[in-house]
This record gives C-alpha cells, structure tokens and sequence, in this order.
C-alpha cells in the first residue's frame, strides 16, 4: 500500500476557528466578564439599554465569529491600548502549514485574508501590500548548498514549503500552477540520510532558507568588500567634532569590517577641493594629493586609492590618527559635495562597493550646488509646505549612474543648518543606500549626538552587507505588484536593483488583483534576494508566505494587520506629498481611517447610530492614523524644520514595519512601580513587564516616573513629587531638585529597583540595530517639548485630540 | 483641380500625420522595452548588465519626454489650420483629443506624473499599463486620421 506521500494541499479551511486567537491581549477582560453564554467579554456600559442595542448589533452566530472581528465601540471604550505590545495578526492556516509560514517579521501583508476579486479589494478601502525585511539579522537560517537548486521551470519560483507533491516524481508550483519534474538529487534527503522523501528536505521544511548559488549565477567573478570614506572637512566640520568620534569608531572597528582578505578601503576629503590619500603600502605615510580643478574632477593616480585593508593596515591608522587634527586651522567655508562624489564615482566604478558620506552644510560649489529654500517663518504653516522635492535632478542621475555600477551611497548629514536633504538624498535613496541624520550635531554643545553617532557608527560599519543584489517579488498567478516603496532602483516591473543590501532596510510593495483568484484557496508570496555576501559568496535568501483566500467582506476585516497597513499608508502618503501636497496626504490618510470604517459598518447589521464601531482587528487603526497626522512627516501647525520633516518621511519609506512602528507610536510604561507580575526570564535575568499605558498626559501623575521608547531615543521622565525612593535607588541623586538637567545614563547601583529598571532598559535595547539613547527629563528640560509632542492622544498645535478625531470620523461616517 | 486653402491644410496634415504615426509607434516600442528586461533570468542577475539596463531606462525616459511636445504642437497645429480653413467636421473630430491632451498637460498628478516620465518612478505596472493603452490607441487613431486626411485632400483636389 501506497504510502500517500507527504504533502498535498491542505484541506479547505472550515469557516474559522472555533477557539479565539492567542492574541487576546484586549483589556476588555477581567471585572466586566458578561454572561457565560458569550465568549467575548462585554464592554463597560452605563446602562442597559446600551448594552442591549449593542448585544442586539453583534451577530447570531456568535461562537462562529473570529476574534478579528469582534466589534469594538471606539468612543465609549477608552482603553483600547492593549497591556502587551500588539503581536502580528497569524494567519488563518492549518496548524501544520503556521508553522511552516514566514515569520511575520520578516515578511508580512496588510491583509492577511486576500480578497478574491479586485471589486471585493475596493469594497474593503484597504492598502493591499506586503512589507518585507528580508536581510534581518536571523538567528537560525537553514543555508543549503547542494548543487541543484530546484526552480520552477516557467515562472522560475525556488522550491519552498507550500508546493504540492503529486507524487515522488512531480511537482505542482504554487505561483503558477505548473507541474515540474523533481531530479534525481533531490530525491535524496542529507540531513534524515534517507531516500525518496522530497518533502522531507529543508527546502521544503523552512519557509525562509538560503542557497548557496552555483557559478550559473555568476557571471563576473563576486566582487570583494570596497568600502570608500567621504569627508566634509571645512571648517564648520571641523568645528563640530565629527572627525574624532569618526576615526575613532572606525579604528576600533577595522579588524570587524565585513569581509574577507580582499576587502579594499579608501579615504576621499573634500572642502572647496577635493583631496585623495595614497595608502600604497611601502610607504611611510599617507601622502594626500589635492585636485583643485572641481568642474571636471579626475583622478590624481590610477591605483593605490583604494588600496587592500590588510595590507596597507598601518598606513590606514596613521592616516585615522592624524585625521582630526589635520584640518585644525582651514579657513575654507565652501563644500564641494558633487565634485567630490563624481570623483569618487570614478574611484569605485570598476569594481562597486559602498560610499559613505559625511556632510555637514549645504553644498555651495561645484556642480550639484544648492541654495537655502526653506523660508524660517513657514515652518509652522498649516497651508502648502514647499521645497519637499529635489530641487536639482544631479543627485539623481548620479545615483543611477552609482545603482548600475553596484555603488550604494549612505549619507550621514551632521548638520545644524538647512542642508536641503530633500534634494541630497536622493543620492542614496536611488542607489540603495541608507540615510542617517544628526540636526545640530556639536561635540560639546550636544554631546547626546556624538553619543548616537558613536553607536550608529559602530552598528553601521560591522553589520553584515551584501553586495551587487537584486531582489525579486512573485505572487501567485492573479495578482500582481505595481508600486514598490523603499531605497533601491526599479529595474524592471518585478526586479528591484539594490547596489548594497543591509539589514536594517525595510521595503514595501503594493498589489492588485488583476484575476480573479475563485479558483485556489491560498495565496503565496515569494521574495527572493541574489547577492554576494562580504566572503564573495554568491547566496539567495528566499522567503515564503502563504495566506488564505476568502470571499466575503467581512472576512477581508477579520485579517486586517492595523500595523503592517499602517506603515503602508505612511509610504504612500510620502509619496503624495511630494507629487502633490502635505495637506492631499493628510486628508487621503483621515479619508483612509473614515472610508475603511464605513465600509465595514456596511457589513454589520442593526448598529445603533451614534456609535463609532470598528471590527477588533481595526481598533487601533484611528489612534495610529491620528499618530502618524503628529508625525514630524505630515504635521502642520508646530514648528517643524523642513529637513527634519524631509528626514522623517526618508524613514517612513525605508524603515521595517516594527522600527516604524514605535517611531510612530512610542510605547510609554510606567517605571516607579515595576514588580515581577508577568516579568519574563531571559537569560538567566527577569525582566518586569509593566504594561502599555495611552500616549495621554492623563496617564502621567506628578508622583511618578514614566520611560517611553520611542526606537531612536528613550525618555525617562520624571515627576515633580516622584518617590524618593525611585529618584536616590535608580538615578543615584538623593532627590528631585538635585536631578541634573542633562541625564543620560542609569547608574549602576546596587538594590533590587535598580537592577529591574537597568535589566528592562537593556531589554528594550536589545533587538534593536539603532541603539537608542536615554533622557532623563524633569520638568523644564530642553527635551521636554519633545517628550510632550510624543504624547498624540492630547489635542496639540498640529491637531486634534483622539477623542476629538475620533468624533470627526464619526461625523463623516455618518453624513 | 482647385488648389485651395483646404487643400494645402490637408496635404501638410498627411505629411505630419505620418510623423505622428511613427511618434505613436515609437511609443508603442518604447514601452514594450521598459517592460521587458533581458529575457535569460540568469542574465538578470549579471551585475554587468544592470549598468546596460539603467542606461536604457534613462535613454528611453529621455525621448519619451522630448518627444511629448512635438507631439503636441504637431496636433495643436492641425487644429488651428482646420480651423482657419473652415473644415468643421474635421476640426470636430480632432478636439476631442485636443482638449484630452490638454487635460494630460495641465492636470496635476494625483498619482504619478506620467508625463515627466522620470527613470526612477516610471515603472510602475499602472503607469506603464496605462501608457501603453494610450499609445494603442493613439496609433488607431492617427492611422484613420490619416487615411481620412487622404481622401479629404483627394476630394478637395478634384473638386472644381
């Protein structure tokens, strides 16, 4: 008898779990249990009627209905901020084939039940998208290096968990539908040793796998690890400082540099000319060679710019030494960006690599030159907000030009002026580089910078990259991608060219149904990433993901993932504000959150009419609209600096959906009264848990201390009448008054509250590529207002407050 | 044979149709280039190819984008000649599409600036989808336009 081998399509899903997802996280629990007869807990109501009309709203079939679509009454509960940070929404699988998906950090989509036909896409006023973070530290990473790599033979798609076996000898493609042969080689399984269970492999076992790609891949030998320094050094740099904390974050950091023997490193300084540095090992030091005619820059010699990190070792730290002090006394004011980076264009051409430059002033020579735009008193306008856009296209095109020699440019912009980074970033944002920005970086008036520059310098230059990558998206047949968000160059309709991959990018892309998807169940997703590690090996990371298909409305509801769409509506607003304008943005997000929620009013029956009911999946989508109309990106009304804004919405686009997240909407905790209820043990260590509370100055009390995370930067403020307890065990000052105004470090000190607050700090910090720095803020701090802004749930300058919001929708929904 | 008015308008409007035929052609091409990539999968990921590639995109945006205004001029000046020659059925066939590429013109994009066709945001599956419709049936319509000038000349001509 036939063994039925492994693995056909699972069985059609019945209607929906019966048990309520693991997400329960709702504070709708506990004191105001309803009657046993209903699983779902019944909001607080001031009186019966209430609670009849809405018992009356929900539908008949209560047990049958998943826990996403619960509806939740917006404007009468007021705590809908769960306790515990809000998980990815799981898709509605089998058991079997959860465990099996892509983990949602990596790659998630807006809904995670696909509608079926475009109408039923359009019915539902939601983004449908997938976010991806596909090169994300892993922890565990199955890498296969067998010599076949078995592919699809039409739509090319890697072999992955989701696939049918029709039997030993065949195989069905989840995109396309087309059966393949399976070859010999696969039929045997290295890992179990054992014969002729192809769906045994670790191919088909893990829906996030790396190949190890045969020379068919390649077809220029793998290019090494070129790493290439450019510097501001006129004398507004010089005077900030940046220099030292630059030389010595990278002399710590040489020997860590990702690569292998081969990796090369240059150094190129510019202020009103443009110097080079010959590193060739043999001599006895860096000799700098100044090139002065800036409108057609060339290089002074052919070789020994970029010369070999290993061999040329101590030439490259006298040069670091003497780096900060070389430039001591210039008198040169001008910056000479655009030549500076032609020649160093011409530099990396051969062989691709990364640039990273240092700038801290608009550029004022030389080609690329750019004028002030920003105009100080429109900062605070609620009308059209200008100069969001390039104001050249040279950056462009020399970023097209960097993008097809496989050079990415990362910008790290220190400066405390205007620089119209709208216009310089597009230098990195088209050759997949990364942008970092600094405002008013000083090393003594603003030593927190120079600390955050130290540790995102360290992060930058020893996490792992990869080289001349491309990344391809492919959905099952029936759907199709049209808008891509995030740093890189569009090669084609499907073909991302990214020139560095790093693992902090986020990227974002936007689908369509073109067919309609009635005849399959499930929907799958593939993203496959082809680049040479810094070894100069050539690997393919792919991901998987597979959802379900549904067909009605309030299904699409049931699966909504309020973070992942989120962020996707932050890019797209980006988008709108620089095609457009800030206030098209702003009013296409409220009409996002007021469309979406009338909708799915459609689908419930017998609602009362004064109130604002959101399915549970959605009750948080206002409150994050209304948090990202206070982003510094899309806010009018308060004073913002048209480089920040521009530098918010540069994050929005390329940041991964849990970094944006909390950019977005900062946690904030209680710290003054953390106890071991729900702490957990990592390594050998407990960290308390203290719950979530609302971004409300209603939630702060004069007696107490609150910590937000706001993922760059942590705020620890503390109340007029806190305990002194809290203030000598934890800040080591004896109490309030003795507080210094800049505080940014916790102090190590020796009693049990001082341990659980420097143990969650840590925690928070862990996981995180950008270290965030910590404030301790007491009243009248120059952080203040900062902290203050954070708080999105007050009515501010910039708008309203969330029960106000919450009531504008409502008004709309119901016009 | 009455050379009249018309009949030159007719007859430089054969000419210029043909160039407007081979502008919408060209179109046609050009997207169907950006579309498609090197067709051998393996050849896509040659890091040698994608300077190639990125060097067709911005040469194909670059004469996408001058070639929008002679388009239009040609056409705006059919309008006017028909115009001043009286030949109202002709001129009534030729506004709407007039008044379509002032619209395309003059709109400010919700969406995507089709019309500036910048390399980096050009692919776009809409966009290109749409910019190809476009061209379809533009081509229609020049192609009859063109055979309609033809006859209209020829009419013109041996008409007394």
């Amino acid at each position: 008898m036939a063994k039925p081998f492994g693995y056909g399509y699972p069985a059609l899903q019945p209607g929906y779990q019966n048990t309520p997802s693991p997400q329960a996280h709702s504070n709708l629990l506990s004191s105001n249990v309803g009657p046993s007869g209903f699983q779902q807990s019944i909001q607080p109501y001031s009186n019966t009627d209430q609670l009849s009309a809405s018992l009356g709203g929900l539908s008949l079939h209560q047990s049958q209905q998943p826990e996403g679509l619960r509806p939740v009454n917006l404007i009468q509960d007021r705590n809908i901020l769960p306790h515990a940070p809000v998980t990815p929404v799981v898709p509605n699988l089998n058991p079997q084939m959860k465990k099996l998906n892509c983990n949602p950090d990596l790659f998630r989509c807006t809904l995670t039940n696909i509608p079926q036909t475009q109408g039923l896409l359009n019915k539902a006023k939601l983004p449908l998208g997938l976010l991806l973070h596909p090169f994300r530290d892993l922890t565990q990473l199955p890498v296969i290096t067998s010599s076949t790599i078995v592919r699809c033979r039409s739509c090319r798609t890697y072999i992955n968990p989701f696939v049918s076996f029709l039997d030993q000898k065949r195989w069905k493609c989840n995109i396309c539908y087309r059966v393949n042969d399976v070859p010999e080689e696969f039929m045997y399984n290295p890992l179990t040793r054992s014969y002729g269970e192809p769906h045994k492999r670790p191919e088909v076992q893990n829906a996030t796998v790396e190949f190890i790609a045969s020379s068919d891949y390649m077809l220029r030998p793998p290019q090494p690890a070129v790493y290439l320094f450019i510097l501001d050094v006129s004398h507004n740099a010089v005077e900030s400082g940046y220099l030292n904390t630059f030389s010595q974050s990278l002399l710590e950091t040489l020997d860590k540099l990702p690569g292998d023997s081969r990796t090369k490193i240059g150094f190129v300084t510019f202020d009103s000319t443009v110097h080079f540095y010959n590193l060739q090992e043999g001599l006895s030091q860096p000799q700098m060679l100044i090139v002065s005619d800036i409108d057609d820059v060339f290089l002074p010699t052919p070789d020994s710019l970029l010369v070999n990190l290993h061999e040329s070792r101590e030439l490259i730290t006298d040069l670091l030494k003497a780096l900060p002090n070389m430039f001591c006394s210039t008198r040169e004011t001008h910056s000479a960006l655009g030549p500076a980076l032609q020649a160093s264009f011409k530099l990396l051409s051969p062989t691709g690599g990364r640039m990273s430059v240092f700038q801290t002033q608009l550029p004022s020579l030389g080609a690329g030159l750019l004028h002030s735009r920003e105009d100080p008193n429109q900062r605070s306008s609620t009308k059209g907000i200008q100069h969001l856009g390039p104001a050249t296209d040279f950056y462009k095109k020399l970023a097209l030009d960097c993008s097809g020699q496989q050079i990415a440019v990362d910008l790290f912009l220190l400066s405390s002026q205007y620089s119209d980074l709208a216009s310089i970033a597009c230098i990195s944002k088209y050759s997949a580089g990364c942008i970092y920005y600094y405002p008013s970086f000083h090393h003594i008036h603003n030593v927190s910078q120079t600390e955050r520059l130290q540790k995102d310098l360290k992060r930058y230059l020893t996490r792992k990259i990869g080289f001349e990558a491309v990344m391809r998206i492919r959905c099952t047949r029936g759907l199709s991608i049209h808008t891509f968000h995030g740093n890189f160059f569009v090669r084609s309709t499907d073909l991302l060219a990214l020139a560095n991959i790093n693992p902090d990018s986020g990227y974002a892309v936007q689908m369509s149904v073109d067919e309609s998807l009635a005849d399959t169940s499930l929907a799958c997703f593939q993203a496959a990433l082809l680049y040479t590690s810094s070894k100069g090996e050539r690997r393919i990371r792919v991901h998987t993901l597979c959802l379900p298909v549904v067909h009605s409305l309030a299904d699409v509801y049931a699966g909504a993932d309020v973070q992942a769409i989120t962020c996707l509506l932050a890019s797209m607003g980006v988008d709108r504000s620089v095609t457009a304008s800030l206030s098209d943005a702003r009013d296409a997000l409220v009409n996002a959150a007021i469309d979406s929620l009338s909708a799915y009013r459609s689908t419930v029956s017998n609602l009362q009419q004064s109130a604002l009911i959101a399915p549970h999946s959605l009750r948080l989508f206002p409150l994050y609209i209304l948090a990202l109309l206070k982003q510094k990106a899309f806010r009018t009304g308060t004073s913002t600096r048209l480089d920040e804004r521009v530098f918010d919405m540069c994050e929005m686009k390329c940041q991964p959906v849990a970094h944006l997240m909390r950019l977005i909407h900062p946690s904030l905790y209680r710290i003054d009264r953390l106890s071991d209820e729900a702490s957990i043990h990592v390594n050998d260590k407990v960290v308390p848990q203290p719950p979530l509370q609302q971004l409300s100055s209603e939630k702060l009390t004069r007696d107490g201390a609150f910590l937000m995370d706001c993922g760059v930067v942590l705020y620890l403020w503390v109340g007029k009448n806190c305990k002194e307890a809290f203030i000598s065990e934890v800040l080591g000052y004896p109490n309030y008054a003795a507080l210094p105004m800049k505080l940014t470090q916790l102090p190590e000190l020796d009693n049990p509250l001082s341990e659980k607050t420097r143990a969650f700090v840590s925690w928070l910090r862990e996981n995180r590529c950008l270290y965030p720095v910590l404030h301790v803020i007491k009243d009248e701090a120059p952080a203040k207002t900062e902290f203050f802004q954070h708080l999105i749930e007050d009515r501010m300058d910039s708008g309203l407050s969330y029960y106000e919001f919450l009531l504008h929708i409502q008004q709309q929904i119901t016009k | 044979m009455a050379f009249t008015f018309a009949a030159f308008c007719y007859m430089l409007s054969l000419v210029l149709c043909a160039a407007l035929i081979f502008f919408a052609i060209w179109h046609i091409i050009a997207f169907d280039e950006l579309r498609t990539d090197f067709k051998n999968p393996i050849d896509q990921c040659n890091p040698a190819h994608t300077r190639e590639r990125v060097r067709n995109i911005e040469r194909i945006c670059y004469l996408l984008r001058r070639l929008v205004l002679p388009e239009y001029s040609i056409h705006g000046l059919f309008c006017i000649m028909f115009l001043c020659a009286q030949e109202w059925l002709t001129l009534g066939l030729n506004s709407p599409l007039m008044f379509y590429h002032l619209w395309r013109f003059f709109r400010s994009p919700a969406d995507s600036s089709e019309l500036h066709y910048d390399p980096v945001t050009v692919m776009n599956a809409d966009t290109l989808n749409y910019c190809q419709k476009e061209a379809w049936c533009k081509l229609a319509f020049y192609l009859l336009s063109f055979f309609y000038y033809l006859y209209c000349y020829i009419s013109k001509m041996s008409t007394a």
